[in-house]
């Protein structure tokens, strides 16, 4: 296995109290393999990513329990500066707004070429040239003549563009992309993520795609997590998941998806707020929202439930994923 | 890999439509106060809180408007470049300081005499052929002491600022960018700085020094100078290591000293550098305030000070050899603090 993060938490400390942003969270990607984190804002999906990367905030953010083995490693027992040069080179990150995401001081050639000079020891020259090819690579129109131009002198998807070619520069194992075209207009959308996609399969990457846009992941995940308040709550097969969810929160948010076929009715939305992370509700944490929910469900805190007789390796925090399954 | 046709994008909007924003909520905090402060401060040498209130703001997170566009400093530096040849504040400010620095470098160019040599016979005397301003009370030549006062007043202003920024960006940038304890003990030390009356500082410590050099003066400034750049370097780099960008490279490897060196200075140093310019006017003030103590500089030293505090005796009798040194002080405080409110609003165009 690539990456598997084990039983993860985090907990942010503020001026309000402890806010448990991720409560156990567990997934893992493979090598060529992409994983899909869907979930409401909020969930915890960036923060379980900051912390797989290395980068959460700490202070306010500290991680107090799990494991996140890379390739069998855990990340966490590395030294800061072991951790550093696994960054970039072995993983790396796409964030959501590519503009801010941009150095706006440095050329765009500047900022690719660095990758070589630092992580590399390339010469600038070398360097400049690198730059060149990978802006060829993500197909950035002449780029020979456009690796001295500034992020905002390029249109967003350009721009994404090359925060892309910035991340795959040194061909690392594993990319996460952090909700990395809900910054784009619809029209680029598509193209952008048709290019990760493809230089994803090309390299053989394992890719984290964070997003809360079900058509994608429908056309480019393999597997699917969703997560509901810092923790798991169902995992599966992309295509087991679309056909029958195996938790009502997933429920929803596919009932969620407009459709054509239902064009003039009124769009489904799962009724309520998310919680609080301050004081998550006892028991389930969506139990407040949910359509299914019964006593237990307010008491008891499900578990990561195998779920058998639907699809491989699926699980379901869901004390009823059987009836959820059904019906 | 197959190379299909770029599908057409969203065409790259006008690149520089508008007056960008500058990064962040840069200058926004102060507001005009910290130029109102140089201002009331300039004479009391009390400026070196100046930009108390902009440091503590520049410390907050960004604000929701900050989500907003988060672009181009690059277009903000030549955005700033251009607005500042169109303002005619900067043109006249900076014509005067660059005579002044002409002046300091070479004060035989526009005055022959020697500034030391004085004759008691012409005490007081005014205006005449060839001495157009008059003399002092000692017989020196007014206009040649008054322009070799300039290189005094340039020197400590532009070393005591050197000292000042090099010294309280490395320290508050730092701070800002680790936090944690030694952030919090510097904080607690510049408070306790902001605390030391300025002139009362200088009559104490200065008092004690027998060196007739100007380096005793400028080593007093530094000391109690630095915490205020200190502030305003550390809130700036709190805002701008937020940016997205610094945690992007941070994301792609880069060390410590890469995002300080390349992705934070770059960014956060506009306010440093407006916050600095105005304390330069202050700061030559301050060498005059000192000096007309009896604390700053000391004779032989031809310096606008000692001039003012030794004319001061016969304003009644010969009030030219006070005006004129006390006019070019003016002029030199006003040129730089004018200097720094068009820096100021040319990089921060949310102020206008
Ligand atoms: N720097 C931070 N300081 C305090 N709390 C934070 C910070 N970053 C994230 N959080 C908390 O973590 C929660 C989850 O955030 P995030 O992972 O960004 O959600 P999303 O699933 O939308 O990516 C937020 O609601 C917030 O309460
Ligand atoms: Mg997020």
């Amino acid at each position: 296995m690539l990456l598997e993060v084990r039983d993860l938490h985090v907990e942010f400390r503020t001026r309000d109290g402890v806010a448990n942003a991720v409560n156990g969270v567990t997934y893992s990607v493979d090598e060529g393999e992409t994983l899909a984190v869907l979930g409401e804002s909020g969930s915890g999906k960036s923060v379980t990513a900051q912390a797989v990367m290395g980068i959460l905030d700490t202070p306010p953010g500290k991680i107090t329990a799990g494991e996140i083995l890379f390739r069998g490693q855990d990340l966490l027992k590395f030294k800061e500066e072991e951790r550093r040069k696994v960054r970039g080179a072995q993983m790396a990150m796409i964030f959501q707004d590519a503009l801010s995401s941009l150095n706006p001081v440095l050329s765009v050639g500047a900022q690719l070429g660095e990758m070589f000079t630092v992580h590399r020891g390339m010469s600038r020259k070398d360097a400049k040239a690198k730059a060149v090819e990978l802006m060829d690579r993500v197909r950035i129109p002449g780029a020979a003549s456009r690796v001295g131009d500034y992020p905002h002198q390029f249109s967003g998807g350009m721009r994404q563009r090359i925060m892309i070619a910035m991340a795959l520069a040194l061909e690392p194992a594993l990319i996460i992309a952090d909700e990395p075209t809900t910054a784009l207009d619809v029209t680029v959308q598509a193209q952008v993520m048709d290019l990760l996609a493809e230089l994803q399969r090309e390299l053989d990457m394992g890719l984290i795609l964070i997003t809360h846009d079900l058509g994608v992941v429908a056309d480019v995940a393999d597997r699917i997590a969703v997560m509901y308040a810092g923790r798991i709550v169902e995992s599966a097969q992309v295509h087991d998941i679309y056909k029958a969810p195996a938790h009502p929160y997933t429920k929803g948010l596919l009932e969620s998806i407009p459709r054509l076929d239902q064009k003039g009715k009124e769009l489904y939305a799962i009724k309520g707020l998310p919680p609080n992370l301050l004081h998550i509700p006892p028991g389930c944490a969506f139990n407040p929202r949910c359509p299914m929910a019964q006593d237990v469900c307010r008491t008891d805190v499900p578990p990561l439930y195998e779920v058998t007789g639907a699809g491989p390796d699926r699980r379901s925090a869901c004390h009823f994923w059987r009836e959820c399954l059904d019906g | 890999m197959p190379e299909p046709p770029v599908p057409p994008e969203q065409p790259t909007p006008p690149q520089r439509p508008l007056r960008s924003m500058p990064p962040g909520p840069h200058l926004s905090g102060g507001g005009r106060a910290p130029e109102d402060g140089a201002i009331a401060a300039t004479g009391m040498g009390g400026a070196m809180d100046l930009a108390t209130e902009e440091g503590a703001s520049l410390g907050k997170p960004p604000g929701p408007d900050a989500g907003g566009p988060q672009d181009r400093p690059r277009s903000l530096w030549s955005d700033a470049w251009r607005d500042l040849r169109r303002n005619p504040v900067f043109i006249v400010s900076a014509l005067v300081i660059l005579f002044l620095v002409v002046i300091s470098l070479w004060p035989s160019a526009i005055a022959s005499g020697n500034p030391l040599k004085c004759d008691l016979a012409k005490s007081q005397e005014g205006s005449q052929p060839g001495h157009p301003f008059g003399f002092n009370g000692q017989g020196c030549d007014v206009y040649t002491r008054t322009v070799y006062g300039a290189r005094v007043s340039v020197t400590v202003g532009v070393c005591a600022t050197l000292g000042v920024s090099i010294l309280g960006s490395v320290l508050g940038g730092l701070a800002g960018f680790f936090g944690g304890v030694w952030d919090a003990i510097l904080s607690r030390i510049t408070d306790v700085f902001f605390a030391i009356p300025v002139v009362l500082g200088g009559l104490v410590l200065l008092s004690v020094v027998t060196s007739s050099t100007v380096w005793p003066v400028i080593g007093f400034m530094v000391l109690l100078g630095w915490p205020q750049i200190s502030r305003i370097a550390r809130g700036s780099v709190i805002t701008t290591r937020q940016h997205d960008y610094v945690q992007a490279a941070r994301a792609l490897g880069a060390s410590n000293s890469r995002m300080l060196l390349r992705h934070i200075t770059p960014n956060a140093i506009a306010p440093v550098i407006v916050v600095a310019t105005i304390a330069l006017g202050t700061y030559i003030s301050l060498e005059a305030t000192l000096s007309f103590l009896g604390v700053g500089l000391k004779p032989p030293t031809v310096s606008w000070g000692i001039d003012i505090s030794s004319a001061s005796q016969y304003i009644r009798t010969a009030p030219h050899a006070l005006l004129w040194p006390a006019g070019a002080l003016a002029v030199t405080v006003l040129a730089f603090i004018m200097l720094g409110d068009a820096v100021r609003d040319a990089l921060d165009p949310k102020l206008r």
